[in-house]
């Protein structure tokens, strides 16, 4: 029998929201986090909107703590301090501890800075902290240190599936044992002007300038492409028995899930979305449910033109004519991407729908694109049935990276 | 100049390392006073070099072990 996985604490900094608190009643209201960016940027740059946190993480913690982190890390160690607090930070054998703490592309702000730096003022200035700012495990090293983590720590590197990897991975420690609580999720913060013209010259941005909060629109017939979201979701995992023991609050169980690969194409997802479905099909398997336990899905939901009909596929393939009694969301019309921190933050909502049974609206989405065979939310959140009720939450990344997580009501 | 100098170091070292300016006397030990790792170290060497335009070769690093061995170094080579 495995070990069951509970949710015992969560925390997060998002472009809606400095908190859990903020940016779920913003998400519940519809609100959007996407800006237009206001620093001298090109005149070329094609995307100039994205959804920046809504408050500064480096405020939100001690400068000479601050002064040691990526934006990234410092979203994720203001993430996590809030995640522990709310698990009543647990009393636990270090030993018994661990940490996995994603992101899709590291330290890369820390990185560009430090360049400019080198070239106007030469190596000596380069800060001692440079390395460990840029490392991808840097956030994940940060949260363990704050913690006192010494059963592990790790991150996950998949794109934008790599936030819901590292939740995967971290229910995965304990149900073999390795530890008894781990804080787990993802974070990301690249906003910049070199990182915005790659995603750009892929054509997967957004170029709504204009109207920044009508950009990202998941499954509406004129969606353009993406937004660039930050910031970071980082949740308590425990196993049942010790969050038992210790009389922890329970948010939600942790179900299961579902990891494959597309096998077809370094950034296009697959237009049948087989490795997606398959990774649906195995994270209900893994979680011991049925499609019909399914009452909702937070989808990945990008809004690009294709892979939001690619999900739609997968999700038909894989839940079969139950598809039709599922409610879905994109809640990236409100956040934008946060890459590496979408799966986590989005597991995160995923948890709140099922305990609040209200799942949140897709924003945005005024005429469904008739590719899109989906019961999407729009206009209101809607409300979820009493009972024991589960729900999925997809996350896919460039590289064809397919992550479905299950979570399940508490 | 000196009380300039440890003023100013004293503000470096709390920016760097958190560490309250009081407690930065001349006769605290960066590392078993006031818990200046290494790194952190370098950090305070990059600031005082840029504040006060000195040069602070890795090789004498190793010799400034209190605020007050860091003072008179600053003072003897600005």
């Amino acid at each position: 029998m495995t070990r069951q996985v509970v949710i015992t604490g969560l925390g997060m900094i998002t472009p809606v929201g400095k908190d859990v608190d903020s940016t779920w009643r913003a998400i519940l209201a519809g609100t959007s986090g996407i800006r237009l960016i206001d620093e001298p940027w090109p005149d070329d740059q094609p995307a100039k909107i994205a959804g920046i946190m809504a408050v500064d993480p480096a405020s939100c913690l001690p400068p000479h703590e601050a002064r040691k982190l990526d934006r990234s890390q410092q979203a994720a160690v203001v993430a996590a301090r809030e995640a522990w607090a709310d698990a009543g930070t647990p009393e636990i054998d270090p030993e018994r501890l661990g940490a996995v703490v994603a992101t899709g592309m590291g330290g890369l702000l820390s990185l560009i800075n430090s360049y400019d730096l080198l070239l106007e003022r030469g190596a000596s200035r380069i800060s001692p902290h440079m390395v460990t700012m840029i490392m991808p495990n840097g956030s994940a090293a940060h949260v363990g240190l704050e913690i006192g983590a010494r059963a592990g720590i790790h991150t996950p590197v998949s794109a934008c599936a790599s936030g819901a990897e590292a939740i995967s991975y971290a229910a995965r420690m304990i149900q073999e044992g390795r530890a008894d609580v781990v804080v787990a999720g993802g974070t990301e913060a690249v906003i910049h002007p070199v990182t915005m013209a790659g995603f750009a010259a892929m054509r997967a941005l957004s170029t709504r300038n204009d109207d920044p909060t009508a950009a990202s629109r998941p499954y509406d017939i004129d969606r353009d492409g993406f937004v660039m979201g930050e910031g970071a979701g980082i949740m308590v995992l425990e196993s049942a028995e010790f969050a038992a023991a210790r009389g922890a609050k329970i948010y939600g169980i942790y179900g299961g899930s579902g990891l494959t690969s597309d096998g077809h194409h370094i950034a296009q997802p697959d237009p049948e979305g087989r490795g997606a479905a398959r990774a649906i099909a195995e994270a209900l398997a893994d979680a011991g449910l049925t499609t019909t336990d399914i009452v909702h899905v937070n989808a990945h939901a990008t809004s690009t033109p294709q892979g939001d009909i690619a999900e739609s596929t997968a999700l038909i393939a894989a839940l079969g004519a139950h598809t039709d009694n599922v409610a879905v969301t994109g809640t990236k019309s409100m956040t934008g991407h946060l890459l590496g921190g979408a799966g986590a933050v989005e597991s995160i909502f995923t948890v709140l729908t099922l305990r609040d049974r209200l799942v949140p609206a897709t924003a945005n989405l005024h005429n469904l694109d008739p590719q899109i065979h989906l019961d999407v939310v729009a206009g209101k959140p809607r409300e979820l049935p009493a009972g024991d009720i589960a729900a999925l939450n997809n996350s896919f990344g460039f590289g064809g990276h397919d992550v479905a997580l299950v979570f399940r009501s508490a | 100049m000196s009380q300039e100098i440890h003023e100013g170091l004293a503000a470096i070292v709390n920016e760097v390392a958190g560490v309250p300016v009081a407690d930065v006397q001349l006769d605290k030990s960066f590392v078993d006073d006031l818990d200046i790792d290494s790194l952190s170290m370098v950090e305070v060497v990059i600031a005082a070099e840029d504040k006060w335009g000195v040069t602070i070769p890795d090789s004498e690093v190793k010799n400034l072990k209190t605020v007050g061995d860091a003072v008179t170094f600053i003072s003897d080579n600005s």
